[in-house]
């Protein structure tokens, strides 16, 4: 049985809209399982200030998703097989749930411990001219938003306005690119094709086939 | 504000005088103190770098990733079956409740759920994958403080526990158990006997270890006091599991949300407490692994007949959407978001580990104290490079 409304999760909504009006974009409610909310990039931090007055003081995480599709498939074909018809609903750019515009988006989870109840952040992230994507560091709201957005930034190339120390944390210094991004190729399946594929292979004839040699 | 007892207090003060020391003219010259990655106290490869005034850290930064293996891009190349048997590696000693959330998640979108005895199941492996794991941090304590002897009772006992899981899944570190709609197997015949002597072993080896450890001077004080995190920081660090539950927060996500798993089947308490410090965390650890053996006790008496498998198509395709699920993992908040377009495979998720936001505010919580110190307080917060560096 899923109830229609979800009176606990309406209300949040209320709130935030009335703290944030316009800067809230949209809402994603699924009656008593979760909220996703999606307000502006400008908005960001004020939109995180605002929940935590709200009693969401606990901080789950910060990431990002990169909504284009991989160029490289899933990396699953086989090498030597003819190439696929072009499928042009392929490279379309389809965001998730409170919708978007732009290909990257942030994501943040906070939760109320003592109303038991979660909410998704998001924001669309526009690039500027030189493909720099810019938004204020959540620092200042949750201290513990330091690692993710480093790590946000090392995997995305988001930069995060007021954090104080932007430092790579898996990778060496001198890396380039941003390797969560769909187009930063995962280069163990481009020098050797995935092993899986070998179970399309015909399977050995019975030990009387004699193809077993 | 939360109160502050007289030993967090005195505490503080030695944070901030610290703090001030340096920026007087008689600052004695500081020195950068390097541990790890390669160090007996870090579980694995974690570097620590503190800088010193005297015996005393002023400043103090973790650096991770030496054990990074990048699996939030590695999932984007499996399909959702091929997926738990990398999460299997996040926390290698809880492993298969790390299977858990994440099939969860993908039942969610597919609006699958497992038979009851399924559920029930799970949740019996998933606390005896937290018994495993906790039960070794209590040995693992002793070797930190000097104490030789818990850690060979820890790997004697959770020996048995291991041969448990081994017995139902086949595997003793990496189950892979978990499926999309229920288990891959029923539990073997005479199990469930051996389960409930086993449970008995580990109330023992629970209540040797208070006497031998926690009843200990020497460990009471270098413990007490020692590393305390208020409330407002550890959930502003998103700290989670007994890290958060030691600061005096009552938050348990096995009674705290609905997921079909069996916790609302069993009677069990979620232990807080109010001091924060590090005896605190080894305290609700020590509590919890005895709970456990509380709730498989009360589970497997209790266990539904029915198949352990939901029909579920043969090959796996989880519809468009989004989902979140964590649960309660033996180190905290273990959580997935999975993103889904439709495909075989996942198009993203996000592996929220709890050891990387419990270990992200040791710059915090090492500021001030003394050098020994630093090993215990790391060893309270109990993480697994795994969990950190995913």
């Amino acid at each position: 049985m899923v109830p229609l409304s979800d009176d606990l999760r309406s209300s949040i909504v209320d709130r935030l809209r009335a703290d944030l009006g316009d800067d809230l974009v949209d809402v994603h409610l699924i009656p008593d399982v979760d909220l996703w909310v999606r307000v502006t990039a400008s908005a960001w931090r004020q939109a995180g200030t605002s929940l935590r007055a709200a009693g969401f003081d606990y901080f789950c995480f910060l990431s990002a998703i990169d909504w284009m599709p991989s160029p490289y498939g899933r990396g699953e074909d086989d090498p030597s097989a003819e190439p696929a018809e072009e499928d042009p609903s392929a490279s379309e750019i389809r965001q998730g749930y409170a919708g978007g515009e732009t290909r990257f988006q942030l994501v943040a989870r906070v939760t109320d411990i003592r109303r038991h109840v979660s909410v998704t952040l998001k924001a669309d992230l526009p690039e500027d001219a030189d493909g720099r994507m810019s938004v204020a560091s959540w620092i200042p709201v949750h201290a513990g938003a330091n690692w993710h957005e480093r790590e946000t930034h090392e995997m995305f190339g988001i930069h995060f306005e007021g954090h104080p120390d932007l430092r790579n944390m898996y990778l060496p210094g001198d890396f380039e690119g941003h390797p969560l991004r769909k187009d930063f190729p995962l280069l163990a399946r481009m020098v050797k094709p995935w092993p899986g594929i070998v179970d399309v292979e015909p399977m050995p004839v019975s030990a009387d086939g004699g193809d077993e040699s | 504000m939360t109160m502050l007892s007289e030993r967090q207090q005195l505490s503080y003060i030695a944070a901030q005088a610290a703090d001030a020391r340096l920026n007087v003219e008689l600052e004695t010259e500081g020195m950068t103190l390097n541990i790890g990655p390669q160090h007996p106290a870090t579980h694995g490869t974690l570097r620590i770098i503190a800088r010193l005034d005297g015996e005393q850290v002023v400043w103090a930064e973790p650096s991770a990733g030496y054990m990074h293996r990048g699996y939030e891009k590695l999932t984007e190349v499996r399909t959702y079956p091929q997926v738990t048997a990398l999460i299997n590696r996040i926390d290698w000693l809880g492993s298969f409740a790390n299977e858990v959330p994440f099939i969860l998640a993908a039942e969610q979108l597919m609006e699958v759920e497992a038979p009851p005895r399924a559920q029930h199941i799970r949740t019996i492996l998933f606390e005896l994958s937290r018994i495993a794991n906790v039960s070794l941090f209590l040995g693992d304590l002793g070797v930190q403080m000097g104490a030789v002897t818990p850690v060979f009772m820890a790997f004697r006992d959770r020996e048995y526990v291991l041969n448990l899981i081994e017995g139902a899944t086949g595997g003793r570190f990496h189950p892979n158990f978990d499926r999309i709609g229920g288990l891959k197997d029923d539990l073997p015949k005479g199990w469930i006997d051996e389960t409930r002597q086993v449970m008995k072993k580990l109330r023992n080896f629970c209540d040797e270890i208070e006497d031998l450890l926690f009843g200990n001077e020497i460990f009471q004080s270098r413990t007490r006091g020692i590393g305390v995190i208020p409330a407002e920081v550890a959930k502003e660090y998103g700290l989670s599991g007994a890290n958060l539950r030691a600061s005096g927060v009552d938050w348990d996500l096995r009674r705290d949300q609905k997921l079909p798993l069996a916790y609302d089947k069993v009677d069990f308490k979620v232990w807080t407490h109010p001091d924060g410090d590090s005896w605190a965390r080894c305290w609700i650890r020590l509590q919890e692994v005895r709970e456990a053996t509380r709730i498989v006790d009360q589970l497997i008496e209790t266990i539904p007949s029915g198949p352990v498998m939901a029909k579920v198509p043969r090959i796996i395709k989880v519809p468009e959407g989004e989902a979140w699920v964590s649960t309660e993992n033996p180190l905290g908040e273990m959580g997935y978001y999975v993103v889904s377009k439709g495909d075989l495979g996942p198009f993203r998720v996000k592996i929220r580990s709890a050891s990387f936001n419990n270990i992200s505010i040791t710059p915090w919580v090492l500021k001030g104290v003394y050098v020994p110190d630093i090993i215990t307080i790391l060893a309270s917060l109990y993480f697994i490079l795994g969990d950190i560096d995913r």
